[in-house]
């Protein structure tokens, strides 16, 4: 149960934040030089992440569970500490926290730049940034729902689940705003999902490497809370280091 | 070439990401824990100690690197 509700949360909020930036670049691309092109591209994309995953999935459940998780865990681990790193320089001060309508402007720019080829043509500038920003950001995400779904039993079906649910409310939101999600606390959900992927990925490799959990599934809350504390007190000294005050929970959507 | 380059700085930038301290911890750890694990004495401390030590090591790196990025940058 501990590990389903963990999953299904993690696959959801790495889905949501990737998806964000997706939709940041389709929709500087969409508007600035049209959407044929530019959904063209997301939709071919969406569907070259769609066959990695058909492919991928069937091979790599075919792999011992313990061989799995040693190597999914471990991946999974450098992923997590990498998003909380950044995450923690970032809520820290000591990079800037990436804002999308910053990202949306600058996307925008580039593409009004971008020479047009003529109007009945497919225009591959837009074809291309929407294809790649749509399938990088994706394939994260994919190795994310693939392995969380092989590592666990029954795991595909709620990563799917998860994934499927954060596409429906981040494309309702982008289609209903028209614009760049920048009210979206993004610092604070890749703080949250780095937290998640260093959890899991704690708890799987070990056990891959031969390790019986006190607690079993217990032990998943117990890092949790470990990572937890130890981030928000690396927060708490590079605030203090860089002479910024204290993190209020409630500013900025709670940005931590 | 230059596409297998271009392929392969993919793959280690995806992988390995900003700071390769963390991979080859990872990898360390994890060798270090199928050891003791399998000589039948306990390890499912080392990888909680090993995440804690790595992530500390790997913030500090880029404090220093953000300092010196400061001291090379010429004043205004």
């Amino acid at each position: 149960m501990t590990r389903s509700v963990f999953l299904f949360l993690t696959a959801f909020l790495a889905c949501g934040v990737e998806m964000v930036e997706a939709l940041t670049i389709v929709l500087a691309v969409g508007v600035t030089r049209g959407w044929r092109s530019t959904l063209i591209g997301a939709g071919a994309a969406t569907l070259a992440l769609a066959v990695l995953i058909g492919a991928l999935g069937p091979a790599i459940s075919s792999v011992p569970i313990d061989t799995l998780r040693l190597v999914v865990g471990g991946l999974l681990l450098v992923f997590g500490l990498q998003w909380l790193r950044k995450a923690i320089l970032r809520a820290g001060g000591y990079k800037p926290l990436h804002d999308e309508a910053a990202a949306f402007e600058k996307e925008r720019a580039e593409a009004g730049e971008a020479s047009r080829g003529g109007p009945s043509t497919l225009d591959w500038y837009s074809f291309t940034v929407s294809f790649k920003g749509v399938f990088l950001e994706g394939l994260e995400v994919a190795f994310i729902v693939i392995t969380f779904g092989a590592a666990q039993h029954n795991g595909v079906a709620t990563a799917a689940a998860a994934a499927a649910a954060a596409f429906v409310i981040v494309l309702g939101a982008g289609v209903l705003v028209r614009a760049p999600l920048s009210r979206v606390p993004e610092n604070t959900l890749k703080f949250t999902v780095g937290l998640l992927l260093t959890t899991f990925g704690t708890f799987w490799s070990a056990e891959g490497a031969g390790v019986s959990w006190p607690g079993e599934d217990g032990a998943l809350l117990a890092i949790l809370g470990l990572l937890l504390v130890t981030s928000l007190a690396a927060v708490r000294l590079l605030r203090r280091e860089r002479g910024l005050p204290r993190l209020s929970p409630v500013r900025r959507g709670g940005e931590a | 070439m230059r596409y297998i380059g271009a392929f392969l700085r993919f793959w280690y930038d995806f992988i390995v990401g900003d700071d390769w301290v963390i991979a080859l911890g990872v990898l360390i750890a994890l060798g270090l824990t199928a050891l003791i694990a399998d000589r039948g004495v306990t390890a499912w401390w080392v990888m909680p100690v090993a995440v804690i030590a790595l992530l500390a090591t790997s913030l500090r790196r880029a404090l220093r690197e953000s300092s010196s990025d400061r001291a090379e940058r010429p004043e205004p």
